[in-house]
Parts: C-alpha cells; sequence; structure tokens
C-alpha cells in the first residue's frame, strides 16, 4: 500500500536538522514519513468499518431512545406528565429527573441539567423515552404531555448585549498602549465584524450504547472525542466512581470538535436507561435532532479600532470580542481564550486591548470546532486588513506581508514567534509556484473585458498556536503489549474521528520499535486501558499520543536490550519469546507532557502553545455580477506539518480542512427564527436540505498542495507538527479573494464589506454595492 | 413469497413494517455498511446500487445508485441489491474500493461506503468507457479522461476529504474485467416489475400490476384517512416518513406501471410517462428524436442529484405540487399538460391551469397523473436559472425558466416560468407582455426586468431575502440577454 499520491509527496527526505531532543530525532529507516493509506481504508470501503450504531444490529434486546424536545427557546416546565406514553405499545420507560440517582447535570459546570425545568432553547429535551424500537420510542414521546409557561428569550449576540446577558469569565488581554498606539497611527479606522457559526455536520451523528456488564459495571460505547469526560459524566449522573464506567470509542464518523463535549448527556441518558431496565439502550440522534440539540461553532461579534503608520504597519489595536455562547458555558471561556490569543494571526501589532466576553442566548450551548476560538479571532483582523487596505492605497497581499513578525518579536499574550521565517518561506513559494504577479495582471486585464463577470485572487497566512491553552491537559498516555509470538498491541488516549491519529500512532510505533506496519495493531479507544486521557482535540492527539507510545516502546526495548546484547542474531520474534522465558516485562505504560508549557489565565499571559503551526494560500475566484453565484478556480497552498509523520494523512487533512473553512466562510447558513412569532428560536437551517455544506461544486477546480520542506520541528514526536485545526484558517483566502472579486464591480480604493458567510446573496450585495458606486462615480 | 435479492442472497420482507425504509432494511439485516446521514437523501451515504432498466429504455441492466433512506424496503420486493459489502471485501477489495482506499479517498469512513455504490455505479454505466479518450472532451473539471462523470457522486457529501482524492479515485478506474458479474449482469434485463401487496396490520404497500387496478385502488381509497399514498420514486414521500413521521394507510406503487413509463416524440408533441424516472428522461432526452427540448435537458442536471433523478420522476413532482420543485417553472415555459387518468377516464389540463394553491392542484384524489405532453416546436430562445446556495443539489430560492421566441430582432412569443416566488409556480404573465412585439434589446431587456423583479410575492427565509429573490428574477432575464447576446 504505497506509491499513492499523485502530486508529488511521498517519501520526505529530511534533512540533517538541529534536533536536540531524543522525541524529534528521527531513525533512518522510520516507518514515518512514509506515505500510507489510513489504517482503516480497507474497512472503509467495504462498510465493514464498525460505528457506534453499527453495533445495534450486532446486540441483542436493544431499546431505543427518543427525546421529548420542547418546542420554546426559553420556558418553565409547569407539567410534566409520562404517564400517556406508556400506553403506546412498545414503551418501556420514560427517564426524567426524578430517575437520577446522582448528579442532574451533563456539563462540567453545573450549568447544563440532563433533565431540566427549565428549557433554554428551542430542541431542549426535557425527558427520554425509551422503546422497544424506535417507532415505539417516537410515538411515545409525541404522546408524553408537557406544559410550559414561556419566557423572554435572546436570540443574537446584539440582544443579548443589549440586555447584558453574559456568562463566564470576561477576560481581557493587553500589551503596551492601545490608546497611544492608535494616537500615533496616521490612519485610524473602526468597524464591526460579525461572523456565523457552523454545524459540525459529522456524518455520523452522536451515538450512545450502553448495558450493564458484569457486577454493576456501566460499559458505554460512545462516539465520543473525550472517553474521559463522557465517562466522568456518566459516573456522576449515575452516583457512582469512575471505576464502575468503562467507555469505548471505535471510531467516529468525523467529529471536528462537535464530539468533545456534546456526547457526554447522551451518554448519560443511555446509560441511565440501561441501568433502569437492565437491557442495552441505544441513543442515537436523528439529524434534525442532533443538529437542534447540539452546540455548534461560536458566532462572533466584534468590534474594533485600528491604527497603521504611513507604510501600513499596524500601531495599535482595540478590539471587542463577544462569543455567542448559547444556553450554557460548555466549552465557551477556552474557545474565547484561543480567539483572543489568535486575534494578531500573522501580524506584529505593537499595541494590543483585546475584550473578551460571552453572550448568554437561547440556543444551543456552541462548543469546540476545529479551530477552537481561532478562526474567530483570526477572521477579524484579516477583515480589518481587507478593509482597511484598499483606503490605505495599499494591496492587501502588500499590507500583510509587511505586518509578519519578525524574529524576537513576542505575541501580545508575551510568547516570542519562534521561526517566522518559516511563514515568510511558506509565503514565498505560494507566491512563485502559483505565478501570483503574472495572474493579478490577468485578472485585471479579464476583468476589464468582463463587465458582468469578475475574478479575484488573494493570499492569506496562517499562525496557529498548538498546544491546549490550559497547560494540564497536555499529556498523553499510551499502552504497548508485546506478546509472545512477536505481534505488537498498542491502545492510546486518542480517538479516531478521520483524522488519521490512529496511522499515525502505528507508524511511530513500528518506528519506536523498529517493525514493519504490519506487526502492530491498534485497538480501540477505552478508559480502562488508558486512563485519565484529554479530549482528542486541539490538534494535538498525535503530539500527545505520539510521545507517550513512543516512551513505552522505549521502556520495552529498554528492558529487551540486555537480551538482546546476549543475543544480537535473534529475530525479533526469537528475541521476543527469549525475553518472556526469562521473565522480562513485555508490555508498558507510556505517558508524555508537553514541556515548556506556561499560561497564567488571571492576565491572559505566558507560553501556552509548544510551538506554531504556519501556512499559506492563495485562492482565485470568479464572481457572477448577476447572481453572486462564484465558483473557486484555483487554491495554492503551503503548509508546514513540519517532518510529516505521515504524508497521505497530513495532505488529506491540509485538503478536507481548507475546504471545511471554505464552507464555514463562503456557504454554510446557521439560521434562527429572530422573530417574535411562534417560531422564534427554532433553528430554520436544521437539515441537510437546508443547511448546505461543501459538496463537488465547492471543490476547487485547481488545486495545489505542498507540505512545507525544513520544517523539522525540535522537541516533538519525530520532527512532526499538528495538523488537524490550522488548515481550516487558509480559507480566509477564499473569503478575501471574493472581496476581490466584488470590488473589482466598483471604483478603486473602495472598501467592500462582506459578510460572513459569504454567501451567494451576501456577495451578491457585496458586489451590487460595489457596482452602484462605480455608477454614481460616472 | 416478498423479497429482496441482496448481494446475490435473498432476503425476506415477510414482518418487516411497512414503513421501514431499505435503508433500516438492510442494517437489520446486519449490513450495516450503508448509513443514515441525513435520512433526506442529501448526503449519499445511504447509496446503494439497484438493478434497473437500462435509462435509455433499452433491453439491459443498468446498476443504478439510490438512496437507501427514502425508497421504503416494499417497494424493493423482487429486486436485486448490492451493497458496499457485495463489491468486495477487505482481503479482495473491487476496483472502486480499491482506489478509494489507496488515494486517501475516505478518512471518517462514514460516507464511504455511500460513496463507492454511486461511484460504481459510474463505474459500471454503459457507454461511460465509450468516452475513454476519444468522446467528446470536457474541460469543466467534472469529467475524467475514463468517461467518468462527476456529476454521478454530486449526490454524495464527505465532510473530511474536500473531494480532491475521491476525483482522483474516480478519474482513475478503468473499465471492469471480462470476468466481472455486475458487468456481465448488465446484459441481461433486470428484474420485470413485481406485483407487490403487502400488510402489517397496520398499512399496505401495494404495486399494482395494471393501470386499471391502480386506478381502482385509487377510487376506493380516494378519502379522509382512507386516502391512499402514490410513490413512485418515493423522494418526497420518503422524506415525510423519515422526518416527519408520516405514515400512510396505503401505499400504492406506481413506479413500474407501463402506462406510466411511455416517451414518445412525434411531429407536434413529446409525450413523457409520469413514472419515467428523472434520469431515464435525461437519457431519453439526449436521443436524437428525444433532443428537441433542450429547456428540459438543461433543467436535469440541476435537479437535486443523480441519487434523485435515478428515483424521482416528473409524475412525483407535479403531484407534490411544490412551489419549490425545479420542473414546473419550465414545464410552464414550456406550456406543457398533465394527464390526469381516473376509472371514469382521462383528461389532459394545461400546467398553467393546473396548480391551485400551495402545494394544491386540480387533481382529484382518485385521479392519477400518467403523461407529460409538451408541445413542439420548443421556443429556441431557452434558458434554466436556478439561484441557490450551492450549484450542486441545492434547493432553489427561485428559479425561473425561459422561452422565446425572437425572429428579425423582435421578441414574437414570450414564456416564463417562475418557482419560489409564490405558493404555486407561476407564468410571468405581465412580463410576457412586457417582451412579446417589442425588439430585442437590452431597453426592452431592463424594462421587462424591472416588471419580472416584482412578479409573485417572495418572501424571505432560510434561503433567501425577498429582496434578493425580487432581485434575482431581474436579474435572470438581464443574465440571459448578456450570455445570448454576447
Amino acid at each position: 500500500m504505497t506509491d499513492v499520491d499523485s502530486r508529488g509527496i511521498s517519501e520526505l527526505t529530511t534533512e540533517p536538522e538541529i534536533t536536540t531532543s531524543a522525541l524529534s530525532r528521527r531513525p533512518g529507516d522510520a516507518v514515518v514519513g512514509s506515505s500510507v493509506p489510513h489504517e482503516s481504508a480497507a474497512l472503509h470501503v467495504t462498510g465493514h468499518a464498525l460505528y457506534t450504531d453499527d453495533l445495534v444490529a450486532r446486540s441483542t434486546h436493544v431499546l431505543h431512545a427518543h427525546p421529548v424536545q420542547a418546542p420554546h427557546a426559553h420556558a418553565r416546565v409547569t407539567r410534566l406528565e409520562v404517564g400517556p406514553a406508556y400506553d403506546v405499545a412498545g414503551v418501556v420507560r420514560v427517564l426524567t429527573a426524578a430517575d437520577v440517582p446522582g448528579i442532574n447535570d451533563s456539563g462540567i459546570k453545573h450549568d447544563e441539567p440532563l433533565f431540566p425545568s427549565e428549557v433554554s432553547y428551542v430542541g431542549h429535551a426535557v425527558c427520554w423515552v425509551l422503546g422497544e424500537t424506535l417507532e415505539a420510542a417516537r410515538r411515545g414521546a409525541a404522546a408524553v404531555e408537557v406544559d410550559y409557561e414561556e419566557l423572554p428569550a435572546l436570540l443574537t449576540v446584539e440582544e443579548a448585549i443589549e440586555a447584558g446577558s453574559f456568562q463566564g469569565a470576561q477576560p481581557t488581554m493587553a500589551r503596551g498602549d492601545a490608546a497611544a498606539g492608535l494616537a500615533r497611527a496616521t490612519h485610524v479606522f473602526e468597524g464591526v465584524t460579525a461572523m456565523s457559526g457552523q454545524e459540525h455536520f459529522y456524518l455520523e451523528t452522536h451515538c450512545s450504547l450502553a448495558m450493564v456488564d458484569e457486577a454493576g459495571q456501566v460499559f458505554v460505547q460512545s462516539s465520543t472525542q473525550h472517553p474521559t469526560e463522557t465517562q466522568e459524566i456518566v459516573a456522576h449522573v449515575l452516583g457512582v466512581p469512575s471505576h464502575a464506567v468503562t467507555v469505548q470509542c471505535l471510531r467516529m464518523g468525523g467529529g471536528f470538535g462537535g464530539k468533545e463535549m456534546q456526547p457526554h448527556g447522551l451518554a448519560a441518558v443511555a446509560a441511565l436507561g440501561a441501568t433502569l431496565t437492565g437491557r442495552p439502550v441505544r441513543l442515537r440522534l436523528s439529524r434534525q435532532q442532533d443538529m437542534t440539540m447540539t452546540g455548534k461553532r461560536h458566532g462572533y461579534h466584534a468590534t474594533w479600532k485600528v491604527g497603521f503608520d504611513d507604510e501600513g504597519r499596524f500601531t495599535a489595536l482595540e478590539t471587542t470580542l463577544t462569543a455567542d455562547g448559547g444556553w450554557s458555558l460548555d466549552l465557551s471561556e477556552p474557545v474565547l481564550s484561543r480567539a483572543l490569543c489568535h486575534v494578531d494571526n500573522a501580524y506584529w501589532v505593537p499595541d494590543v486591548l483585546a475584550h473578551g466576553r460571552i453572550a448568554r442566548t437561547h440556543k444551543t450551548s456552541q462548543t469546540a470546532f476545529r479551530g477552537f476560538g481561532g478562526p474567530q479571532g483570526m477572521l477579524v483582523i484579516e477583515d480589518v486588513i481587507g478593509r482597511c487596505a484598499p483606503v490605505l492605497g495599499l494591496d492587501p497581499a502588500e499590507v500583510r506581508r509587511r505586518n509578519f513578525y519578525v524574529d524576537g518579536q513576542a505575541t501580545p499574550y508575551g510568547q516570542v514567534v519562534r521561526h517566522p521565517e518559516r511563514l515568510v518561506a511558506a509565503w514565498e513559494q505560494v507566491t512563485d509556484s502559483a505565478d501570483l504577479d503574472a495572474r493579478r495582471a490577468a485578472i485585471a486585464e479579464w476583468n476589464t473585458a468582463h463587465p458582468h463577470t469578475k475574478r479575484g485572487l488573494a493570499i492569506t497566512p496562517v499562525k496557529f498556536g498548538i498546544s491546549f491553552n490550559f497547560t494540564t491537559f497536555n499529556q498523553g498516555g499510551a499502552l504497548v503489549h508485546v506478546y509472545k509470538d512477536g505481534s505488537v498491541l498498542i491502545n492510546h488516549g486518542g480517538t479516531e474521528m478521520g483524522q488519521g491519529l490512529h496511522t499515525k500512532m502505528l507508524q511511530v510505533a513500528a518506528t519506536a520499535l523498529g517493525l514493519p506496519l504490519e506487526r502492530i495493531r491498534l485497538a480501540p479507544t477505552r478508559t480502562d486501558k488508558v486512563p485519565n486521557t484529554s479530549a482528542t482535540a486541539a490538534s494535538a492527539g498525535a503530539d500527545l499520543n505520539g510521545g507517550a507510545i513512543k516512551d513505552a516502546c522505549e521502556q520495552i526495548l529498554a528492558r529487551l536490550q540486555p537480551v538482546r546484547a546476549a543475543h544480537p542474531d535473534l529475530s525479533w520474534d526469537e528475541l521476543v519469546a527469549k525475553a518472556y522465558h526469562q521473565r522480562v516485562q513485555l508490555w508498558a505504560a507510556g505517558f508524555y507532557k508537553t514541556e515548556g508549557l506556561s499560561w497564567d489565565l488571571s492576565t491572559m499571559t505566558g507560553s501556552p502553545f509548544k510551538y506554531f503551526a504556519y501556512g499559506v494560500a492563495a485562492a482565485e475566484v470568479e464572481v457572477d455580477g448577476f447572481t453572486g453565484a462564484y465558483t473557486t478556480r484555483r487554491v495554492d497552498i503551503v503548509h508546514d506539518v513540519g517532518d510529516s509523520l505521515s504524508p497521505l494523512v497530513d495532505l488529506g487533512q491540509i485538503e478536507g480542512g481548507f475546504v471545511q473553512g471554505a464552507g464555514w466562510l463562503t456557504l454554510e447558513d446557521l439560521r434562527w427564527d429572530e422573530s417574535d412569532g411562534p417560531g422564534r428560536g427554532r433553528l430554520t437551517t436544521q437539515a441537510a436540505s437546508t443547511y448546505k455544506l461543501p459538496s463537488f461544486s465547492e471543490m476547487p477546480r485547481e488545486f495545489n498542495v505542498a507540505l512545507l520542506e525544513r520544517a523539522h520541528e525540535d522537541g516533538v514526536v519525530y520532527g512532526s507538527k499538528a495538523v488537524g485545526e490550522p488548515p481550516l484558517m487558509l480559507a480566509f483566502s477564499v473569503r478575501e479573494a471574493l472581496r476581490d472579486a466584488c470590488a473589482a464591480f466598483g471604483p478603486p480604493g473602495r472598501p467592500v464589506e462582506l459578510a460572513s458567510p459569504a454567501t451567494p446573496e451576501a456577495v451578491y450585495w457585496a458586489l451590487d454595492a460595489a457596482r452602484s458606486a462605480a455608477e454614481a462615480a460616472r | 413469497m416478498a423479497g429482496i435479492v441482496v448481494n446475490g442472497a435473498p432476503r425476506d420482507l415477510a414482518g418487516v413494517p411497512l414503513h421501514t425504509n431499505a435503508l433500516d432494511f438492510l442494517r437489520g439485516c446486519g449490513l450495516t455498511g450503508a448509513k443514515e446521514g441525513c435520512a433526506e437523501g442529501e448526503c449519499g451515504a445511504c447509496s446503494v446500487m439497484v438493478a434497473r432498466p437500462a435509462p435509455d429504455g433499452s433491453d439491459a441492466t443498468e446498476w443504478t445508485a439510490i438512496n437507501s433512506c427514502l425508497v421504503p424496503a416494499a417497494a424493493l420486493d423482487g429486486q436485486e441489491v448490492v451493497t458496499s459489502e457485495g463489491l468486495g471485501s477487505p482481503e479482495d477489495l473491487h476496483p472502486v474500493q480499491h482506489e478509494m482506499a489507496m488515494r486517501g479517498g475516505s478518512q471518517c469512513g462514514y460516507c464511504t461506503p455511500g460513496f463507492v455504490c454511486s461511484m460504481a455505479a459510474e463505474y459500471y454505466r454503459s457507454g461511460r468507457a465509450a468516452t475513454n479518450g476519444t468522446g467528446p472532451r470536457h474541460d469543466d473539471g467534472m469529467h475524467g479522461d475514463n468517461g467518468f462523470d462527476l456529476h454521478a457522486i454530486s449526490g454524495n457529501l464527505c465532510r473530511c476529504t474536500g473531494y480532491r482524492p475521491i476525483k482522483d479515485a474516480a478519474f482513475a478506474l478503468t473499465s471492469p474485467a471480462s470476468d466481472d458479474a455486475l458487468a456481465a449482469r448488465r446484459s441481461v434485463p433486470a428484474p420485470a416489475p413485481a406485483a407487490t401487496q403487502l400488510h402489517d396490520g397496520e398499512a399496505a404497500y401495494v404495486r399494482p400490476a395494471t393501470l386499471a387496478e391502480a386506478l381502482q385502488l385509487l377510487r376506493d381509497h380516494s378519502d379522509g384517512d382512507r386516502a391512499a399514498t402514490v410513490v413512485a420514486g418515493s423522494t418526497d414521500w420518503g422524506v415525510d416518513v423519515n422526518l416527519k413521521g408520516a405514515r400512510a394507510g396505503l401505499v400504492l406503487g406506481v413506479d413500474r406501471l407501463p402506462e406510466l413509463r411511455g416517451f414518445s416524440v412525434g411531429d407536434d408533441e413529446i409525450r413523457i410517462g409520469a413514472a419515467l424516472t428523472l434520469t431515464e428522461v435525461e437519457r431519453r432526452l439526449e436521443s436524437p428524436s428525444g433532443s428537441r427540448l433542450p429547456l428540459l435537458a438543461a433543467l436535469m442536471p440541476q435537479f437535486a442529484s443523480p441519487l434523485i433523478r435515478n428515483a424521482a420522476t416528473l409524475g412525483g413532482n407535479l403531484g407534490t405540487g411544490s412551489p419549490i420543485g425545479d420542473a414546473p417553472p419550465v414545464l410552464l415555459a414550456l406550456e406543457a399538460s398533465v394527464v390526469l387518468a381516473s376509472t371514469e377516464g382521462e383528461r389532459t389540463v394545461a400546467l398553467a391551469d393546473y396548480f391551485t394553491g400551495y402545494r394544491e392542484s386540480v387533481r382529484r384524489p382518485d385521479e392519477l397523473i400518467t403523461e407529460v405532453v409538451v408541445p413542439l416546436p420548443a421556443a429556441e430562445v431557452t434558458a434554466f436559472h436556478k439561484i441557490a446556495k450551492r450549484a450542486f443539489d441545492d434547493i432553489s430560492s427561485v428559479a425561473v425558466a425561459f422561452a422565446l421566441d425572437v425572429a428579425d430582432g423582435v421578441v414574437r412569443k414570450a414564456r416564463i416560468g417562475l418557482g419560489g416566488v409564490a405558493a404555486t409556480p407561476i407564468r410571468a404573465l405581465e412580463v410576457e407582455a412586457a417582451l412579446e412585439g417589442r425588439p430585442w434589446t437590452q431597453e426592452t431587456v431592463d424594462a421587462a426586468a424591472e416588471v419580472l423583479g416584482r412578479a409573485g410575492t417572495p418572501i424571505s427565509d432560510q434561503r433567501a431575502s425577498a429582496d434578493y429573490r425580487a432581485a434575482m428574477l431581474g436579474q435572470s432575464l438581464r443574465k440571459l440577454f448578456a450570455e445570448v447576446t454576447s
């Protein structure tokens, strides 16, 4: 299974790098670095790969759970009558707050009642019905009678700001004197940037299958990115210690952050049902339920005031970011921290004052989503540049380039930006390989000749910090077994959601042990194999778990070393057998923690990131002046993954992240009913028919992706870098290219404001305004 | 005994509740490769292949990909289905599976079995290989040198890959091997339509053998709670069942009635069977005799996705009476009529007189749409403009169909159909009047576009604002003029 790549990313030739750490040193015969297909690819394509809901057909006596969802955005439950549900054939049990033996809460902030007495968004589950079939449970849920006393509801961030409805901390990040910075600027602009959220739309909706095992142990199979936290919340709902609950995740049909916090309550409902009935309980959300019940990417609202000097260099930035948190805190605070830590993107801003706050609105509780606030923070400064550059009389690309960090400079929170020259290298490589100068000229000519259609081109950078902001989470665990026959089984704390983590971990183990991939098998993630794990999130899965696997493998190799020294000619299998007979321990638990991190939440300062991942993208679009419809003609990306652990996996992450980002910025359009009518608070885009993901029609016609060379990362497993999130933000290039194309309908020097998402309608209004300005100037 | 042949093995339908869709049926059999991603035919994760008559009307079989989540399991009675499990095994991958696996075409893998089935159907499409390097070149990025048309998998959504590796996998496919059993299967006719009668105690699924029988059933079940639900491809009804919990006492399958599956081209009209799938209509319109309706041909690629078009019918699109169906604007512009049959006989109704209100029409509950009749010759200047967020497989916020006769620089006749701007699809009569008899100039177009911009009563919803809808009406005429005069 080699020779898979059509675009020349195959075996990486790693130039000798200055590696000071054993962790990043890569042996000559490394299995990491080779392009291998996803470890489950053959199972995926044949339909043999099992997801949580596929286990139902392989289980017996399973009960199915269906929610009773509230029709109001905010209301008190005044009467809950479950009796009629029991009259429905096939209904076995209705679960309510009275059934909870432990704590009736599914969050980590104790603000998410599992069975609420007050509903806080349309679709909030009041109780759950268990039936012999899903049809019976559905009919039973429809028979449950609930009376509500409606309460006032806040839907938009603006409404929440007006009402002073906030939740959680309101941190401020500051450096220098922003007022003085603005005072010394020659150009000062201010504005508002608003952006919508994004539905994860993992193809596999949330699913849990719970059963009571031997001696009361609860076993929950769940589509969760965070098995440990799922375990903890199931345990506290059931009122049992964590050791009484085991959570397993075979794999997920996509996660993207949407399964970091959101699975817990659902798993707890299934587990509660299983303990009360003694039967397995399956809770799988329909798409509509998933979209109306679970959290999404936060929409953000930002006010900003920015100063530039004569040469287009930032002097200062003052901004207030307001996240649309939805009804509960969930992960909104750490998301906000990351947004504040990325409002600089790749740019040196001498004086900064950035406030953050979280609006409490009556919507789903917004949560982690690939990028975790980073995209929202970065969008602000990219929007600032896109809007201000024309007024400065500068090419936005020039403004971006002039403001790049240089060696020795630090972020507003005080972390020195290491390797800023890598961003420059990526920028220059894209500029050259994509032939940007010539294409800009060609586009200008083309636009002159085409009154009804315009093309636009933009290049944008990404700098993204890797590690959890919260230092504690930066630890990983693994369990490696070498069996007597020489075969190896590995477990680690990370979950597989398609990102190729397991593929990389197999390659890490094979490299560490010096074995071919075929000798190693990876077993599904379980809390009874590796405990106390962090979420598979923050792009850090490979860094953390790779370090832990390598540690475990090296412990075993160290124990084998005396046997090897005595028997230098033995094969691996013979060596293992010999070691067993000499009573050598052939398994090990590995551990890794990221060194050198610091973060002070109270001052919003420190060095929370192990390193920064860099990338640059250039996009060209064509916009129809009649409709605002557009196509992406070409995209060129150079992205920094360090020394790639698995080039095919990394390429997939870059391309997929980019397209997902482009979806957020241009197409995916979450809409809630904000009217005062009876549907107020209802998500009106609650299905695939109304919420449109990128499809083949959004794929760039020409898509060139290269991995940045000479990108070895010292002190990270085999010199690699994280890749899950950063490429999503390469999609800013598409948004800025659309802005560029819209501008071409108008007079020079006129700033273009573009809504986010830049749907065809939004693009139409932007270009129509530009066109009107051109006509007025005539 | 009623049953389905799945991956070569018979599967009994006895005891299966009749609202069960084919996806849940297959998964209940342990064939969990096909997945539910949306339950409304939008994502393709449930795609499977069914042996169907070749859409060009020949005796051959074509492996046809459909959304198994929309079709009742009962409707597949007597048919042959192939799932991802039936194409190959992890140890012995099918060529489509091999290319998808090796090229990074799967990440999370959840959409993958559906992609594989849609891709395999295109792999086996007769005539695909004929374009191999020698056929017409398409410079649209959507056609491979191997004849593979990416539109075939445009009804499948992937959230992980960004599609590039899936495209590469599709374009790397060669032709089926000489010993490929599924390829060989194509030369034998597809299973004959099964006359099906299934009851589960609450409901019945009946697929009558003859039109007379169907009309009789319809008459006997034409009112109130006993009213029959008529389905062909079930692409609308399936959504109601899955998402809205709709249940019918009697589902009447008309998809295989020969009287509803004709296609004939006369001197002055084309008659299209109401139960031909849109793919069948599309393929027949490509034939020399059928190529006289370019406007209808232009509609087809923009109508939903191939997975839907492989099941959906014109009769269904008109029967549901949706104001945002894409066929009615086109058929209105073409001045089409529908033939309504009942036990009392037939009547032909002009489509312009057919719609009476939101999802309402002049069709009586005991009547069945049997044919759509389009007069010939069709207008020369035609266009179908569908305004949507996404280019492929989206529901239009506004749809405009133009059929104009322009001679000697003067608009002789104008017919314009609109969707999405009123409770029913409508003709833009005032705009037609503003064009007819006037010179075909920018001035005329601008004046008519102003009128068009005021047509109907567009609303604001999650798809578009009322202002944008109104703007798009006027812009559609300006765009048409710019395109035909440039």
